[in-house]
């Protein structure tokens, strides 16, 4: 191990810091769009007029506390990743730091004078080169991480100013679709500060896998049924995003059948039937359809999830640590059908609505680890068996990640 | 399209001899089936400004505002088809208050072009947010603080039930129906309307109610100078 790959136990902390900050923001997003309350700040990135860190506390009310506490606790997480690929880059990226800044404050300068109406991105802009300056003129000259850190490391950069100018817009702009993407890429997002986190620290190398011969299988098993989490929480944020409330509200039949009739008339009687206190969107045959189609890929992932978990205990034993993850894995999808059953029971209570989304990222990012052990483990056996240990493969994520 | 332009003839033949001979068209909107019961805004009650607005009764959902004979108030009732006739923009604007963390009336309909005032009489601030479907309206969104002026906004498109909504208090909602014509009106609590100097002619008429009539229930009547009368059942299916 050189030393720019030896384990920074300062730098791992940070990165968790910065995860669990991530997931309490999605938390805090999550709760916003529960609560309706994602256009409850008509500007951005003001407040109400005001520089969005001097809003007066009188108007921290209703839905406006929970949209400015996501926009200010969205500024911190952009700090910390501004800071952590800088930690991550070690010097060398300062000079990317410094370029990036200076175009994001020429950018940020020039576009109200261009477009008067993008006055906000401008300030934005403006805003986050300040902070990417900033970060480019620290000087600390501790060694870089592995290149596939540094790599994902400027994947959260752009990823966390992408979030940013995505949720401001979808506020200015007036588009909920959005909503859509700006869920979909802090699920993404987390999910890579989550590798980062693991991969700055020691303990992902006891999830080493033996050798066996149904590591492919398992392998295949659990990048599908991740691919397959991923495009139910895809789901999940386009059924949110409707703001229509509960388009069935029943489980575990759905409009008191096995499969709801979506005809025009049905439809008429549902949206008679339902007395929603907010979110009053009439439901179409499109969203019934919708949460029938997340209900049945529940079901799958449930299946894929429990059938991966059996691989892995059966081929390495329980006492094997990919064998715990695998059995914790299936721990949340369970968990994560439950809380989708008490969101549809409950009405769509905000908390437990919220509950799950973040164990349906949580799901994400387990999903994913193990597609990372399971990677790493059959390219190491690979090399190993082509006695090819001192020349690994750098184009692989995994390989490189581990070495 | 016979329908679309019988009555646009008889209204251009109508406004080009003056409206002496318009007529009322009256009627009554009654509900067949039994409506679901309605919720209590709970969430109202819970927020520390807006619960205490309402220290007796918390107020409940009103989609179906039933009489005691099955009448039924905020059914938009209007002329089908007269487009292209609006006053709008020498009318008197039309009202819509924010009251107690509810909007007042709940349920109102404006001409293209008029305009309507958005009050803020709570000590609170409210967003207002317009959620138009039509192309013409564009959507808005402003912040209006306790104590601030009125908002006014005007609409240019037609659009059943356009959806006023605050997302400071999420439970806040008011649809607002922009007609192109001034022949229209909102039930009341006994469920009656009136359409005021309809020039005679033949109309369709349609009610339509959120709920019961998204779509709106289309009627044919005949209006003289003595006016016309149209009564409307919507159904709970």
């Amino acid at each position: 191990m050189s030393a720019s790959n030896r384990p920074n136990p300062w730098l791992h902390r940070f990165a968790v810091l910065t995860a669990v900050a991530t997931l309490i923001l999605i938390g805090v997003g999550g709760l916003v769009t529960s609560k309706g309350a994602g256009m409850a700040v008509p500007d951005w990135p003001t407040s109400y007029g005001y520089n969005m860190f001097a809003l007066p506390i009188k108007f921290w009310t209703g839905g406006a506390l929970y949209e400015h506490t996501h926009r200010l606790w969205a500024s911190m997480v952009g700090l910390l990743v501004v800071a952590l690929t800088r930690w991550l880059g070690g010097p060398r990226s300062r000079l990317p730091l410094a370029i990036v800044g200076a175009a994001e404050m020429l950018a940020g300068i020039a576009l109200p004078l261009i477009k008067p109406e993008l006055k906000g991105t401008g300030y934005f802009l403006t805003g986050i080169a300040g902070v990417v300056l900033l970060a480019a003129l620290v000087w600390a000259k501790h060694q870089p991480a592995s290149r596939a850190l540094v790599r994902l490391g400027w994947t959260a950069f752009v990823l966390v100013q992408v979030q940013g100018l995505l949720g401001g817009l979808r506020v200015v702009l007036f588009q909920d679709q959005l909503g859509i993407f700006h869920a979909a890429l802090a699920q993404i997002f987390f999910t890579i500060l989550c590798v980062i986190a693991l991969f700055t620290g020691r303990n992902w190398k006891k999830f080493q896998l033996p050798k066996f011969p149904g590591l492919p299988s398992l392998r295949r098993a659990v990048l599908g049924t991740t691919i397959l989490i991923f495009i139910q929480l895809l789901l999940g944020a386009t059924m949110r995003h409707q703001h229509a409330g509960l388009s069935i509200s029943d489980f575990p039949l759905a409009h008191g059948q096995l499969w709801p009739a979506t005809d025009p008339d049905s439809i008429l009687r549902y949206n008679q039937e339902r007395v929603e206190i907010s979110a009053l969107n009439p439901i179409t045959a499109f969203q019934v359809q919708l949460q029938m189609v997340h209900r049945l890929v529940a079901v799958l992932i449930l299946f894929a999830v429990a059938m991966s978990a059996w691989l892995a205990v059966r081929k390495i034993g329980l006492r094997h640590s990919f064998s715990k993850l695998s059995l914790g894995w299936l721990g949340l999808i369970l968990l994560q059908v439950v809380l989708g059953a008490a969101t549809v029971l409950s009405h769509k209570a905000a908390d437990i609505a919220t509950a799950h989304v973040l164990v349906g990222v949580l799901s994400l990012v387990t999903g994913t680890a193990l597609c990372i052990f399971t990677s790493r483990s059959l390219e190491s056996l690979s090399r190993a068996s082509s006695n090819s240990e001192l020349a690994p493969d750098r184009t692989s994520l995994a390989a490189d990640l581990a070495s | 399209m016979i329908m679309k332009t019988t009555p646009l003839l008889a209204l251009g033949i109508a406004l080009a001899t003056g409206v002496a001979n318009a007529g009322d068209i009256t009627g009554t909107v009654t509900l067949s089936g039994t409506p679901p019961a309605e919720k209590v805004i709970t969430p109202l009650k819970d927020d520390a400004t807006c619960g205490k607005l309402h220290p007796g009764e918390t107020p409940t959902t009103k989609f179906f505002v039933v009489g005691p004979n099955k009448e039924l108030a905020d059914v938009v009732v209007m002329l089908k088809g007269v487009t292209g006739k609006s006053t709008g923009a020498s009318a008197k604007p039309a009202e819509l208050d924010q009251k107690g963390c509810l909007y007042i009336p709940q349920i109102l309909a404006v001409q293209t072009g008029q305009k309507l005032l958005v009050k803020n009489s709570d000590p609170t601030l409210h967003n207002v947010h317009t959620k138009p479907t039509s192309s013409g309206n564009p959507e808005q969104n402003h912040a209006q603080m306790a104590g601030s002026p009125e908002l006014t906004f005007t609409f240019a498109a037609p659009e059943n039930f356009l959806k006023f909504q605050c997302d400071v208090h999420p439970w806040m909602f008011a649809w607002v129906t922009v007609v192109d014509s001034p022949f229209y009106a909102v039930t009341d609590e006994s469920g009656k309307f009136t359409i005021k100097d309809v020039p005679p002619g033949k109309y369709t008429v349609t009610a339509l109610h959120r709920k019961a009539a998204p779509k709106g229930v289309d009627k044919e009547v005949e209006v003289s100078s003595s006016g016309a009368t149209v009564d409307f059942t919507l159904e709970v299916k």
